[in-house]
């Protein structure tokens, strides 16, 4: 382990090197963190002598803020679909010549003309899941069906919720029958009060930090994406996971190409870069690597039986049933913001 | 020639101390509303009444998160005060020994980073983590401070101290000692030497200790996040909110203005104590 830091670090070293005075084009990608197998980022530069400036962004708003702020320059960005919806209607957005993304071919039909980007001038689909409990079958002894054993008072001090607004009050809304995607006010401070009446049974308010946790056995119940689960599960097989019978969300993070001042010299690339990223080998790595799920037909195809048998990393027909994807708020999203902070603020 | 040495300087704190505080200071007074900018108060009313301005004033939502920092800000500078004097009174006597490999061992973890200093309290701190394994060995009952103000508190503690003992042993051992020598000469008594000279001599060091210490810890967000679990929001973390996922930089700015505020508040106190103190040092000689 000791000598594989060195080696990291040496590595690092010779690469920063490596990097001054290089007069290589960039290309400048931002992606949520643990999202992607980085040696393939390496491959691209290689095959393709553009270098790959890369960066990490743990929410949709943080990753809002990163491209709307002055002189951001980013060329290909992976939003999550209502975040998609609100960058196509402010006009964030670069529509993608299709011609120079042939590997388009491989995206699975079912992930392609979604709501948010209907005729998918703008986005390419990348990776895609849905949201539920995950639980540590030797402390949680009956099935988990619904949402509501977070409020299960015998796990006090024992479950870990998301510290995102849009995923955490989302729960609540579809334990009490609302849809997700709901502006009614009433129905948000409904979501919110039960989410406040919770907070003495809540360990903490995390977000990746959850996945470590679970795996120490720090907590009995974590509310998580299905791919960080089955991080989860490979680490400490005592867990499960389950999207409760309420319905959960389904989420689809796609590929797009921000407006901005460099645009016009970099589409080229930032389709380069697409395209390359929508190759079923490379898709293939990226999936194997991240454990969630790829809308890459052709990479799917390649996988191990039991990873596409799988009903955690590949949800089945139910779950898409009961599921419902984010649409942009607008204007609601300050309340929605508001009722967030008053959740959080339940505790001081 | 004095003032071409002087440029560089008035030319730092211009770009990076004043324009960002106008800066700061323009957004906190401005809304932006169909891209016409103009001049309001209605950030701070915001800030001040929150969603429930028919509320009693400390039960309102965002002054509940400034009363919430300003407490554990507190708190933490008098825990580091109350352990970070004797340290720096220790390595500042003059009879100890390795005293430069003692200042180095102490200021040696704050090289490295600091998230990653915090980070390794979590697997400290665990349930099942390094702490709990000791005690259970020694067979004692099991501690459970992990996402608690209690760990919050050892968070900011454990990083803020170096900055309550170096001031204070920067001035301790500054301190010339033939005064201390003259107190004894006159009889004073080992605790007279400390209450009465010593003490009031390195109490420049504490208030910029205290000042160093106070103003970090009630702006931290990233301790209460990483070990308080987020089960406490602190002016800190609403300014991150504002900024990064609001999106909104006239309230996050106001959060900003409004613990500026609070420190030329606290500063001005100190400022007193120290005056005072001095002038009674004035008319003692």
């Amino acid at each position: 382990m000791k000598k594989l830091i060195v080696l990291l670090a040496l590595c690092a070293v010779m690469l920063g090197v490596a990097g001054c005075g290089d007069s290589r084009e960039r290309i400048y990608v931002a992606n949520w963190g643990l999202f992607i197998y980085e040696p393939v980022l390496q491959m691209f530069e290689e095959e393709y002598g553009i270098r790959v400036v890369y960066s990490t962004y743990s929410t949709n708003d943080e990753l809002y803020a990163l491209i709307t702020h002055q002189g951001a320059e980013f060329d290909v960005v992976v939003p999550s679909d209502y975040t998609v919806e609100r960058m196509i209607n402010e006009g964030r957005l670069a529509p993608i010549n299709w011609d120079n993304v042939p590997n388009a071919q491989y995206i699975g039909d079912q992930f392609k003309n979604l709501a948010f980007d209907p005729t998918n001038r703008y986005s390419i689909p990348y990776k895609w899941g849905t949201f539920g409990i995950v639980y540590n079958t030797e402390k949680v002894d009956e099935p988990v069906t619904s949402w509501s054993i977070l409020w299960d008072e015998r796990f006090e001090g024992e479950i870990f919720m998301y510290n995102a607004s849009r995923d955490t009050i989302g729960l609540a809304q579809r334990l009490l029958g609302f849809s997700m995607n709901s502006r009614d006010i009433n129905e948000l401070h409904q979501a919110r009060d039960l989410l406040i009446q919770q907070r003495p049974l809540v360990r903490a308010f995390l977000a990746d930090e959850i996945i470590d946790n679970m795996i120490n056995g720090e907590g009995s119940l974590g509310t998580v994406y299905n791919g960080c689960a089955r991080w989860i599960i490979y680490y400490n097989p005592a867990h499960n996971f389950v999207v409760p019978a309420e319905g959960s969300q389904l989420w689809f993070n796609s590929m797009v190409i921000p407006r901005t001042s460099r645009n016009e010299e970099h589409q080229a690339n930032a389709e380069k870069f697409i395209n390359f990223m929508a190759r079923p080998d490379i898709a293939l790595l990226n999936t194997l690597y991240t454990r969630y799920s790829t809308s890459n037909i052709g990479a799917f195809e390649m996988l191990p039986a039991d990873w596409q048998n799988c009903p955690i990393y590949w949800p089945n027909d139910e779950i898409m049933r009961r599921g419902e994807v984010f649409v942009d708020l607008g204007d609601f999203r300050a309340e929605f913001h508001q009722a967030w902070t008053q959740v959080l603020v339940a505790g001081n | 020639m004095k003032r071409l040495f002087v440029f560089p300087y008035t030319l730092w704190l211009i770009v990076f101390t004043v324009i960002p505080i106008i800066l700061v200071a323009y957004y906190a007074l401005t809304v932006t509303a169909d891209g016409q900018t103009s001049f309001t108060l209605a950030n701070f009313r915001w800030f001040f009444e929150g969603m429930t301005p028919g509320e009693p004033f400390f039960q309102r939502l965002y002054v509940r998160v400034a009363m919430r920092s300003v407490y554990l800000a507190l708190i933490s500078t008098a825990i580091c005060f109350v352990l970070g004097y004797p340290l720096a009174y220790i390595l500042a006597s003059k009879g100890f020994r390795n005293k430069s490999f003692l200042l180095f061992m102490f200021i040696a973890p704050m090289w490295m980073n600091f998230l990653v200093r915090t980070y390794a309290w979590l697997t400290i701190l665990e349930r099942n983590g390094l702490f709990n394994t000791l005690l259970q060995r020694a067979g004692l009952p099991q501690i459970d401070i992990l996402y608690t103000d209690t760990a919050v508190l050892l968070g900011m503690v454990y990083n803020f101290l170096p900055f309550m003992v170096l001031p204070i042993y920067t001035s301790l051992v500054r301190m010339d000692k033939r005064v201390i020598e003259a107190a004894q000469d006159l009889g004073a008594n080992p605790v007279n030497v400390f209450t009465r000279v010593v003490f009031p001599l390195s109490l420049p060091g504490v208030v910029s200790g205290i000042t160093m210490v106070f103003m970090p810890g009630a702006a931290t967000f990233i301790i209460s996040n990483l070990l308080g679990g987020a089960q406490y929001f602190l002016l800190g973390n609403l300014i991150e909110q504002q900024f990064l996922r609001v999106g909104n930089w006239h309230t996050g700015s106001v959060v900003a203005v409004i613990l500026m505020i609070l420190m030329v508040i606290s500063m001005a106190i100190l400022k007193l104590v120290d005056r005072g103190q001095a002038e009674e040092e004035g008319a003692r000689v």
